[in-house]
Formats: structure tokens, C-alpha cells, sequence
């Protein structure tokens, strides 16, 4: 059984994809790219929020940067949610069996995904509201944030882990729940790329959400300025960019190679080189003097969102790569399925039933055995089984053949403490029926 | 596939579903009309100098906090989480279902974030509309906006859940909007409206007795008010809970007992009736003493008030989720996850030949009992435990007597028909040897407490006759003979 061969061809939904595969494809990746934006916002707004409070316990002012961050976070929480319903649809829609044969095989922990976002999100506003009443108790409140971040950061590898093993179904047959899919390679790695993600973006972040004319930063703020909070915000993307650099170029090298090819590796090369050029802006912005900081701030945003589109698309170019094929004998397997099945409909098999004919019982041989086979199961001669005793029944009919006849092709209720009979109207034919209400009469 | 057997895999869309509507019904789109109308009164029963009365519009300001809490929190994700469990549970069902209604899912979609959008600005930007008499009235403006969101985003939803109870006639010509104007919509959306008003203005009572004093002007106002939008509401809710009744298809309507409590006893199908007019009732008395009594109104009965409109939604979508039985698609996709079309087929080959996942596809004496377990698995476990909550042996014990040990020629007479006086029971779907080893299994099953578990922690085994191998083979064999026959053409 070695050589067993164990990737599984599942038939389709035989329905019709609602429009052309590549406008789906277009609608996953921009809506995809969308709600990213927002979880990275939410994830690195939390683990800002964390870092700076646990700083502000020594210097107020990363009190009052944290608490400024925190806001953002429950909203940014909630885009992140409705803005994820589209991509979920899609995915949905174009890898059908792909995702729910990934969501089945990590079942728990797929589903721990509703309760515990529910749990970090109530967090949040938890912390968010106990900003002043907690002031004396500070440990606790960075204990709140604390465990919502602990969570949220161990969703994305849900996450993760299915879209991943969507696209091995090689591999399902190996699979015995989460954690035996979590450590299917290039999880890991795309895990950490992911993480710089959430840094260098909400760092990008906080130095718009900073320069806002009408953001009344004089006001919050004590001693920090405009230019001390921006180079914060600069410096945590700094941090980002460069785990994304090094951790794509791990996830580069670790790809299985089912789905890579030159389109693939060219798309991500070229992804790559743009994130070089933001990290370069983005130290030339904190080395500048103080007024040249935000001299690179429009171009920073404008790669890095090409970056995010150049990036998605070369995952689904692989996801692409990797799938086509065995998608081919899904479609091959599913219209075969189609064809028998409407073969099947077409020419019914009658499944003729062998009768256990007992000899001993003369001409009432043929109703014996359909009693045995179609009542039996139900009645006995004189005891309660789950419906009434024949011997009750043949002093109820006596005489009244067609009456019996007719309740047994469509019984009525006539006993509350008894359930319903099933009609068997299309199972026996007249000839079948005479039979077999002359052997139930003939029951003594 | 995934499996849950203890709980039940039923159950846990259930509970996510029906926690869901609680909410949404209650918080969303009964209560943001409320609150816009509190924050309204507000400004209007002021005093010439104030923009608003402070100390009702920080009453309103709380009531709406505890609803924005709640349904960016619990609410949103118990909706995430009605597809993430019915993509576990039910993955053919709502996968096809997804196809079918993309557009409209995706329009919801559009409605859904401009929802969230609109909460977003709502609530967020109450405190600073205060400053101006301007802001307060735009602000009460985006209130409306929001309110009318909520509802449309609702009204979408009732279309999809309405096809799925009836298709109309979307089973001969597959398009959508035959799916949206299904004969059960209409009436449905009309019952649910004025429900989610009721239930909503319910809550608001509670929570006027959680933020207010004790006899103070301002709650006697606030109850008052409350009990007025309830009565208001009330009527409707019951004219269109009759109406409702009376469109669902009448095979259906013959379900009904069964859906309740899953017995076929009369009984339960007058505990729904109770539960529903005894709700009802007590929602109008607790409504009718806060408007002409306002002062006697005490928290207990608020509650009971609350509570009574709980489990009359809870039961309401028992029973709307039930009555579709034996169908989840109705006349397409039984509750096993098989198409009716596809029955044939089955009864012909059997249902574990063309399973993706089979241990078993030659069933023998020896492997009987495991191939039971597929077929299991196939044909009943979305329904049914080994062992747990509506178990196998529990629902055979009860025919034949609990304790009793089953018999197995018994169980294989009884299961081709038990769809005839079972009506809520999907014909079962396998060939003669697959129920001679199902009853196999369940026999089993009754002998050894055995349990069965889900691919999420068992894993799959391939069915070697779906492989890719066994797959490839078939399309080179097509191949062929198409080719032959184009050569002796």
C-alpha cells in the first residue's frame, strides 16, 4: 500500500461559475488587497499600541502615541471584517472545493476563528474604554492589549494554513488537523513576511494619520512633535519593510516547486526591487533634515501599493501554476459524474427484489415474503414492535380487503402514542398488494 | 468531511445562526430607528437655548454604544461565522447557493460596508455633533441612512434564505432573480420587518431601565416612548406573522410538527403556538403598562419581556430552518448534501464508488462494518451523531425500544421507506449492499458506544477509484474512443 496514490480528484459543484473566471480572479485580488490593508492596519496598530504603552510606562508621552494609535484600531477592525466578506466570497466561488477540502481538514481551528476574534475584538474596546479608569493599574491595561495581540497574531496563520494547503490536495491525504498542516512548508515563512507587512504599512500609517492638517496633534501631544511621532512612524516601517524583504526572499526560496515558473519568479523579483526603493525613500526620510521628512511620502505610498498588487498577483499566478492541472481532472471527473448520473436518470435500473419464498406456506408463500420484507421491520403478530400487532390488524380488516389496501398505499393517524406509517403506494404494485393483504388477513 | 459528534453539526450553525439574528434583528435594524428616533425627540423637546436635552441625549449616546459594541463585535462575526460553519457543515449546499446568488451576495456586500461605514460616522461622530444645531440634525440624518442600510442589507439576506425554503422556479431556468422573487420572500421580509422593530424596541427598554435612574422624569419619558414604538409595531408583526403562515407551500406547512422539537408530536407543534402568542403577549402587556403605567414598570418584567422575544426568534428560525426538510435546496439538494437528480445514479452504483473520500469501495463481509461508516458519513452525519445529540442509536433505540439490542434485518426494511412517513427524511441515498453495511455499522455503533470523527482531526482516506491516477486513466479512455470513433466515421 506504499505506492498508494493519494491525491484526490473531488467532483465540482456542477453549477456555472456566475461570470468569466478572470473578472473573479480580478475582484479576489483587488478586494483581497483591500481587506489586507485594513487587517495590517488593525494587527501592527495593535502591536504598536502594546510596544508603546509598555514605553510609555517610563516616558508619558509613547503613553499618549499609544493611546492616539488605539483609536484606530477598532475602527480599522471593523473595515477589516466587511472588507473581507468579498474576498471570502470569491474564493468561495472560484476554488470551491479547494477551500472547504482546506477548511474540513483544519475543521477546529477554523472554526475557533469566529470566537476568537470575537474575544480580541471585545478586547480592544475594552481597552480602549478603561484608558483613564485603569490609569492606576497600568499593568493590568497592558495585560488587556497584551492578550488581544496574542491573538491576533496567531488568526493570520489560520488563515494561512488554508489557503496554503488549498493548494496542495496532494498533500490532504497526509493531513490529521491543524497542526499537521501548519507545518506544511512556506507557512512559516509567509507568516513573518506577513508580520513586516503589518509594521512597514501601519507605519506608513501613522505618519499620514500625523500630518493631517486638522488633526489637533499640538493639543495631544506634550513634548513630541509632528516630526518626532513621523520619524516613529517611518522607523517602524524601516523595521517592516526590512523583515518583508528578508522574509520574501526566504519565501522565494522555500516555494514548492508545483507552482512556480519564470512568470512567477519574474512578478515577485520585480515586487521585491520595489520594496528596496521604499525601504531607501523611507531611510533617506529619517536621515533628511527635519523639514525634508515627508519630501518621499506620496511616491512611498504609490509603490507600496503597486508593490500589494504586483505581490497578490504573482500568489495567484502560482496558486494559478499549481492548481490548473489537477483543476482539468476535476472538470474531467465532474463531467463524467454528470453524464453517468444522467444516464442513470435517463434508463432507471428496476432493482428487482428476490423474495424469499417459503414453501411451507402454499399460495400465501408470495404476501409472506413481502410482509417480511416491507413490514416486518415494523410489526410482529401479536406484540407492539413499532407499529401495532397484526393480530389486532386482521380483526380491525376482516372482510374489508380494499380498505386495507387503501390505508397501506396511504396511511392516515389514527394513534396518538404511535408514529405516522410510511405509504407504500409506490412500492408494490396491485398484484403485489392483493398478495400480500391476503396473507395479513390470513394471519391467525 | 468535517464532523462534530457529540454536539452535532446542525447545531453549530444553529447556534452561530440564531445568535446572530438575536443581534441583528434586535441591535441593527429594530434598534437604530429607535435610537435615531430617541436622539430626534431629544433635540425637539428641548429647551429653546440647548442644541439637545444633555442628559437624553447621553441616555440615547449609551443605548447606542451598547449596540455598537455588540454588533461590531459578536454581531459581525456570528455572521462571518454562519459561513465559515456552513462551509465546515454544509459546504455543497452553501457553495452552490454562493454561485446561484453571487451578485446578490455581492451587492450585499456593497450594502454591508456602506453599513459599517455609516455605524462608523454614527457613532463616532456623536459626541462632536453636539456642538452645533447643524451637526445634531445631520448627524440624526446619517442615523436615518444607517437605519434604511441596515434594513436593505436584511432585506437582501431574506431573499437568499427564501430561495432556499422554495425556489420557485429557479430549478428550471437557474437565474437569480427568479431566486430573489420567490414566492416566499415577499411575505417574509414583510414579517420580519416589523419583528425586528418589536424586538428592538424591547431591547431599548432594558437598556433605558440599565442606564437610567430609578423614578426620574427622564426614564418614565424614556419607557413611555419605548412602550409606544412597541405598540406601534406589534400589530403588524402579528398581521404579518399570520400572513406568512399561510403563503408557506403546504408540504411545508405539513412539516411544521416535525420541526419542532424533530418528534412528530402534536404537542410540539402547540408549544409553538403558545411560545409565539404567549410571547406576543407578554411583549404587548410588558409595551401597554409602560405607556399607561410607566411608574409600575419593573426590571423583572422587562426582562421576562426580553427574554420571551429571545426565544420567540430562536423558535421562529428552528422552525423556518426545519420546515425546509428534507431539502436544504428545496427540490434539489437534500439535507445529506446529495442532489435528488443525482439519486439514480446512486441508488444504481452506489453512493461510495463515486465518493472522494472512501476506505471502502468493494464492500465485503470483512469490511462491512468500515464501509458502513463511510456510508454513514455520506448519507446521515450531517443529521446524526454516533452517540451525541440526535444519534443514530438513540433515533432506532426509540422505535424499538430503548435498551433492546437493534436488528439489523429490522433497520434494513425499515430505512428504504422511511422517507414516506418520515416526510422530513431525505430518501436514503446508497445501494442494497451499502445498507446492509450501514445497519452493519449502526448495530455496531449500538454495541460498542464507538464514535465517529470528522476529517478535522482523523484526517481523509482517498478513494482509490477517484484518484488522480484512477482520474487521468478515465480521460486517456475517453480520449480514445472519441477517436475511434472519428476513425470508423
Amino acid at each position: 500500500m506504499l505506492l498508494q496514490i493519494n491525491t484526490p480528484i473531488p467532483k465540482d459543484i456542477p453549477l456555472e461559475l456566475p461570470l468569466p473566471e478572470w473578472l473573479l480572479v480580478t475582484l479576489l485580488v483587488v478586494s483581497f488587497l483591500l481587506h489586507i490593508i485594513f487587517i495590517n492596519l488593525m494587527l501592527g496598530g495593535s502591536i504598536i499600541t502594546l510596544w508603546a504603552q509598555i514605553k510609555g510606562l517610563k516616558n508619558k508621552e509613547y503613553d499618549i502615541f499609544a493611546h492616539e494609535i488605539s483609536k484606530t484600531i477598532t475602527v480599522n477592525k471593523s473595515m477589516a471584517v466587511v472588507l473581507g466578506v468579498a474576498p471570502l466570497l470569491s474564493i468561495n466561488t472560484l476554488y470551491t472545493i479547494y477551500f472547504y477540502s482546506a477548511n474540513a481538514l483544519t475543521g477546529f481551528a477554523w472554526i475557533m476563528i469566529i470566537p476568537l476574534v470575537t474575544i480580541a475584538f471585545l478586547l480592544t474596546y475594552l481597552h480602549k474604554y478603561t484608558w483613564e479608569k485603569l490609569e492606576q493599574s497600568k499593568k493590568v491595561h497592558i495585560a488587556i492589549m497584551g492578550l488581544a495581540v496574542v491573538i491576533f497574531l496567531f488568526i493570520p496563520l489560520i488563515f494561512l494554513t488554508n489557503v496554503n494547503l488549498m493548494m496542495f490536495p496532494e498533500k490532504w491525504g497526509t493531513i490529521k488537523g491543524f497542526m499537521s498542516a501548519l507545518v506544511l512548508p512556506n507557512v512559516f515563512p509567509r507568516y513573518f513576511e506577513f508580520l513586516g507587512a503589518c509594521l512597514a504599512v501601519t507605519g506608513i500609517f501613522i505618519v499620514w494619520y500625523n500630518n493631517r492638517k486638522n488633526y489637533p496633534f499640538e493639543e495631544t501631544y506634550k513634548t513630541f512633535t509632528r516630526y518626532d511621532v513621523k520619524k516613529i512612524g517611518y522607523s517602524i516601517a524601516i523595521i517592516g519593510l526590512g523583515l518583508q524583504i528578508l522574509f520574501g526572499i526566504i519565501v522565494l526560496f522555500t516555494l514548492p516547486a508545483k507552482g512556480i515558473g519564470y512568470d512567477v519568479i519574474a512578478v515577485m523579483t520585480a515586487a521585491g526591487s520595489l520594496l528596496v526603493i521604499v525601504l531607501w525613500w523611507a531611510y533617506k526620510a529619517i536621515t533628511n533634515e527635519q523639514q525634508h521628512i515627508d519630501q518621499h511620502f506620496k511616491k512611498i505610498v504609490f509603490t507600496m501599493l503597486a508593490f500589494m498588487v504586483l505581490y497578490g498577483g504573482s500568489r495567484q499566478m502560482y496558486r494559478h501554476n499549481a492548481l490548473h492541472k489537477h483543476q482539468d481532472l476535476v472538470a474531467a471527473n465532474t463531467a463524467e459524474f454528470q453524464r453517468l448520473s444522467k444516464e442513470a436518470r435517463e434508463n432507471p435500473v428496476e432493482v428487482k427484489e428476490e423474495l424469499e419464498l417459503d414453501a411451507s406456506l402454499g399460495e400465501l408463500a408470495t404476501g409472506g415474503a413481502i410482509f417480511k420484507q416491507k413490514c416486518g421491520a415494523c410489526h410482529k403478530k401479536d406484540e407492539k414492535l413499532v407499529g401495532p400487532p397484526m393480530l389486532e390488524m386482521v380483526s380491525i380488516y376482516k372482510g374489508k380487503v380494499d380498505d386495507l389496501k387503501n390505508w397501506i398505499k396511504a396511511p392516515g393517524k389514527k394513534r396518538p402514542d404511535f408514529p405516522q406509517m410510511p405509504g407504500f403506494k409506490d412500492q408494490l404494485s396491485d398484484e403485489e398488494l392483493s398478495e400480500l393483504t391476503k396473507y395479513i388477513l390470513s394471519i391467525k | 468531511m468535517f464532523h462534530l459528534d457529540w454536539l452535532n453539526d446542525r447545531f453549530l450553525i444553529a447556534m452561530i445562526a440564531i445568535l446572530h439574528v438575536i443581534i441583528n434583528h434586535g441591535l441593527a435594524v429594530g434598534f437604530i430607528p429607535f435610537v435615531t428616533w430617541l436622539e430626534q425627540k431629544g433635540v425637539r423637546n428641548s429647551s429653546p437655548n440647548e442644541i439637545t436635552n444633555p442628559e437624553w441625549d447621553k441616555m440615547a449616546y449609551k443605548l447606542m454604544w451598547t449596540a455598537f459594541i455588540i454588533t461590531t463585535t459578536i454581531g459581525a462575526m456570528t455572521g462571518v461565522g454562519i459561513w465559515f460553519s456552513a462551509s465546515l457543515v454544509s459546504p455543497a449546499s452553501i457553495g452552490s447557493l454562493i454561485r446561484v446568488f453571487y451578485w446578490a451576495w455581492f451587492t450585499e456586500w456593497i450594502v454591508f460596508v456602506t453599513e459599517v461605514v455609516l455605524i462608523l460616522i454614527y457613532f463616532l461622530t456623536w459626541k462632536n455633533s453636539n456642538k452645533s444645531l447643524d451637526a445634531k440634525l445631520r448627524h440624526i440624518k446619517f442615523g436615518w441612512f444607517l437605519a434604511i442600510f441596515s434594513w436593505i442589507t436584511m432585506a437582501l439576506i431574506v431573499a437568499i434564505l427564501g430561495f432556499m425554503m422554495d425556489p420557485g422556479n429557479w430549478k428550471t431556468d437557474h437565474s437569480l432573480l427568479t431566486g430573489v422573487f420567490n414566492p416566499i420572500y415577499l411575505p417574509q421580509l414583510l414579517f420580519r420587518t416589523p419583528t425586528a422593530m418589536v424586538v428592538g424596541g424591547t431591547y431599548g427598554l432594558l437598556m433605558i431601565f440599565l442606564f437610567t435612574k430609578k423614578d426620574t422624569e427622564i426614564r418614565t419619558k424614556a419607557v413611555k416612548l419605548a412602550g409606544k414604538w412597541i405598540l406601534a409595531w406589534t400589530p403588524l408583526a402579528l398581521i404579518a406573522a399570520i400572513i406568512y403562515y399561510n403563503v408557506m407551500p403546504n408540504a411545508m406547512k405539513a412539516n411544521l410538527s416535525t420541526a419542532v422539537g424533530t418528534m412528530d408530536f402534536a404537542q410540539y407543534y402547540d408549544l409553538l403556538k403558545y411560545i409565539i402568542i404567549g410571547a406576543i403577549s407578554i411583549v404587548f402587556i410588558v409595551a401597554s403598562i409602560a405607556v399607561f403605567k410607566p411608574k409600575l414598570l419593573k426590571t423583572y418584567m422587562v426582562i421576562t419581556s426580553v427574554v420571551a422575544i429571545m426565544s420567540f426568534l430562536a423558535i421562529f428560525e428552528r422552525v423556518r430552518e426545519f420546515i425546509r426538510k428534507p431539502y436544504v435546496i428545496g427540490n434539489y439538494m437534500y439535507s445529506n448534501l446529495l442532489r435528488e437528480e443525482d439519486y439514480p445514479l446512486y441508488k444504481k452504483d452506489g453512493i461510495l464508488k463515486h465518493a472522494t473520500y472512501a476506505s471502502v469501495t468493494e464492500i465485503t463481509n470483512e469490511n462491512k462494518i468500515q464501509a458502513g461508516k463511510d456510508v454513514f458519513m455520506y448519507t446521515c452525519s450531517r443529521c446524526h451523531t454516533t452517540n451525541g445529540v440526535n444519534a443514530i442509536t438513540y433515533v432506532f433505540e426509540r422505535m424499538y425500544g430503548f435498551g433492546k439490542p437493534l436488528n439489523e434485518d429490522d433497520m434494513a426494511s425499515y430505512i428504504p421507506n422511511m422517507h414516506e412517513g418520515r416526510t422530513y427524511m431525505p430518501p436514503f441515498a446508497g445501494n442494497k449492499k451499502e445498507l446492509k453495511a450501514l445497519v452493519a455499522y449502526i448495530k455496531h455503533l449500538q454495541q460498542t458506544g464507538e464514535t465517529l470523527e470528522g476529517a478535522q482531526t482523523e484526517g481523509i482516506v482517498v478513494n482509490q477509484k477517484n484518484n488522480s491516477d484512477a482520474v487521468s486513466k478515465m480521460v486517456e479512455r475517453l480520449k480514445e474512443e472519441q477517436n475511434k470513433k472519428l476513425v470508423t466515421k
